[in-house]
């Protein structure tokens, strides 16, 4: 030990720093955590920032109980009042509608490819296909769905054509999230099943789905999620109506992206911006609340893997 | 082992999951008219049950599930509807493909145009000419711009929640960067044409001022706040939260035997990271930042807001501090138009080759991952099998 420090002309009386490391890496260590933590700020800064503005805009016409129960019939852009309910009630029917087609074709989707076509080419060019499907933009979904309802069988634009192409969107992120809870079921309860002579298919409706439960309805939010904020469709398949129409089948449909797409236009005026920031942050909360329960449920029901 | 009483033996009561399943089991073997419930002999069958549940073992007894009873027509039936289902999804993909390509062959033989290389627009009318040149240039500009921007900051991020960030803090921030995902694009065009492009402007002509001499960065005159630039930075907002999920879930896999081993030689942090989790989530920041390629190609209205459309009778400029059209919004912002079945073409022609551009980018980000085995997707098999690799 003194031997060392005897080699060392400037040791100023401290203890020998063995692990010491030369400047430079020290340096560049110190720059990478200063970056790294600079990143996260710098994320966090949209976030904040959408947020504030949103909520400083449109929280007092929330407040309001007509927000919530009327709609903007015969309200012009120049006049105050009036509510989003028609656009509410457009945008959760749209879901509504959206999520009863999708959901039990994603839940047979994946229960085939974890279950019967497990490790088969046919499985993965399903799951190819899946993952395609997932980064389908929505304009595209639209026109598809512009294509077949419009252009080849003559039908209207309606609610209806655009729940078939938010169908696109929302099936392959209920697919994915319950194909990997199905996947987390532990064999054990599969066996045990089936070694009381219960058949594959009840096995699977009875003990694999209802086991993996929980993980299914957060897929289900989450991907209800991803299809209320999407404006595309709603432009290219419905038309924005002012009144309370609950037929998806007949008529023009008002949601909450279309209500804020048509005030847009007229920010100048200040009883339209406040509709349209209204509107917004109701989107958002609905998006929210509906992320926030995905996450709850997921926390309460995940399986346990050994 | 098994208790007389019929129910699981007490002393094995950490297995949640199968407990909670047991009701059923029951349920079950009652409706089927089957024995009455022996839970002894389920007992005893998972009690004798020394396998090890790693994954190897798990693997191997998988084909023996298949001893389930067949040829039930329940069985035929429900099997039938999952593969019908699984082949429905197959045929969704390709019903888009087939359908926008059926529409768009009338419009495109009629065109009188090139159509991968003019830039001009003008369909319907006796002599319809449209190409897609200008719109593609925007597109893909626009979105490697946002890619560029987004994943350094989404690594950065997903490092400080996987490695520096203590953990009370990592969940939260992980959470708060989703939530990014969570505002709908409308609002972040809204955002962004008011609050965020004004911001933009003094970088747009710092960096005209500097870098004018090339064509990419040349400024037109006027302070016009809808350009590609701005709309790539939003972008790259939007995408921000996908890329960084992926990546978190990639870096947060890392063997532990390669983080310690770098520390034990004497590394830094830093060189841990860059020795030992980087090349580890390589593969998958690829794909990751691929998919969010794949994200902004697509994006409508974000772009249709922000974007400013240039007069039809400019002179093209390739500047990405003009504005332009993307596919997406060019085909959004005409929607009214879709009136004759020409005009309509024309755009379903716009919309298939963005489909296409997008299939070959999310193909693309799939190849990479299923290449590069470790430290890929599928992330719980991956857990499980790096986790065996270092025991």
């Amino acid at each position: 030990m003194t031997t060392i420090v005897e080699n060392k002309p400037a040791y100023d009386g401290k203890a020998l720093d063995l692990t010491g490391r030369s400047g430079s890496r020290a340096f560049k260590n110190t720059l990478a955590t200063v970056l790294i933590v600079l990143a996260f700020v710098v994320a966090l800064i949209p976030l904040v920032w959408i947020l504030w503005t949103v909520v400083s805009k449109g929280y007092h016409l929330l407040l309001s109980a007509d927000w919530w129960s009327q709609s903007q019939r015969g309200v012009t852009v120049r006049r105050e009042g009036g509510g989003a309910y028609h656009a509410i009630m457009g945008t959760l029917i749209m879901a509504l509608i959206t999520a009863v087609i999708a959901v039990p074709i994603a839940i047979m989707g994946a229960v085939y490819l974890v279950e019967y076509g497990k490790g088969t080419k046919a499985a993965r060019a399903v799951s190819f296909m899946v993952d395609i499907l997932t980064g389908v933009p929505s304009i595209v979904a639209a026109l598809f769905i512009y294509a077949v309802w419009i252009t080849v069988f003559g039908f209207n634009r309606v609610g209806f054509a655009v729940s078939l192409s938010l169908v696109l969107l929302m099936l392959p992120v209920v697919l994915r999230s319950t194909e990997e809870m199905l996947k987390l079921v532990p064999d054990e309860l599969r066996e045990a099943s089936y070694a009381l002579g219960v058949p594959k298919w009840k096995t699977i409706l009875k003990v694999v789905v209802p086991t993996a439960f929980g993980g299914i309805i957060t897929g289900v939010m989450l991907g209800l999620a991803r299809v209320m904020g999407e404006t595309a469709p709603l432009l290219i398949l419905v038309g924005y109506s002012k009144n309370i129409n609950t037929n998806p089948f007949n008529g023009f449909m008002g949601a909450l992206p279309t209500m804020i797409n048509q005030d847009r236009t007229e920010l100048a005026l200040q009883p339209a911006a406040d509709r349209v920031w209204a509107a917004a942050l109701t989107l958002i909360l609905l998006v929210l609340v509906l992320n926030l329960l995905a996450r709850l449920v997921a926390r309460f029901s995940t399986i346990k893997s050994k | 082992m098994s208790s007389p009483d019929g129910t699981a033996p007490p002393d094995r009561p950490a297995d949640p999951a199968a407990a909670g399943a047991e009701p059923r089991i029951e349920d079950l073997v009652d409706e089927t008219s089957g024995p009455t419930p022996h839970f002894d002999a389920l007992a005893e069958l998972r009690a004798g049950d020394e396998r090890p549940t790693d994954s190897t073992t798990r693997e191997q007894t998988g084909p023996k599930l298949e001893l389930g009873p067949v040829g039930h027509l329940g069985d035929r039936l429900f099997s039938g509807l999952a593969r019908g289902s699984g082949g429905l999804v197959v045929a969704i993909v390709a019903f888009v493909g087939i359908f926008l390509l059926a529409l768009a062959i009338p419009a495109l033989a009629d065109n009188k145009a090139n159509f991968l290389f003019s830039r001009v627009w003008e369909p319907g009318g006796s002599d319809p000419r449209f190409g897609i040149a200008g719109l593609f240039y925007t597109t893909v500009i626009s979105s490697i711009i946002a890619m560029i921007i987004a994943v350094p900051i989404a690594i950065g991020v997903a490092l400080f929640v996987t490695y520096y960030a203590p953990r009370r803090i990592a969940t939260p921030v992980a959470h708060a960067v989703d939530l990014l995902a969570a505002v709908p694009s409308i609002v972040y065009g809204l955002w962004g044409l008011l609050f965020f492009a004004p911001i933009v402007l003094p970088v747009i002509n710092g960096l005209s001022s500097a870098l004018g001499w090339i064509p990419l960065f040349e400024k037109p005159i006027g302070d016009n706040v809808g350009v590609i630039f701005t709309i790539s930075v939003v972008l790259a907002i939007m995408i921000l939260p996908v890329v960084t999920a992926i990546s978190r879930e990639i870096f947060a896999q890392t063997p532990v035997a390669h983080r310690e081993g770098a520390l034990a030689l004497g590394s830094t942090k830093w060189e841990m990271i860059r020795m030992a989790v980087l090349p580890y989530g390589r593969s998958g920041v690829t794909s990751a930042a691929m998919l969010g390629l794949g994200r902004a190609l697509g994006e409508t209205v974000a772009v249709m807001i922000i974007l400013t459309v240039p007069n039809g009778n400019d002179p093209w400029n390739p500047s990405i501090f003009s504005g332009g059209e993307t596919f997406a919004s060019k085909i959004a912002n005409n929607a009214a138009e879709f009136d004759s079945p020409e005009k309509t073409g024309a755009f379903i022609a716009a919309g298939l080759v963005l489909f296409v551009v997008t299939f070959l980018v999310n193909s693309a980000a799939r190849i990479i991952v299923a290449r590069s085995a470790p430290g890929a997707k599928r992330p719980r098999r991956n857990r499980r099998a790096t986790e065996g690799a270092s025991v």
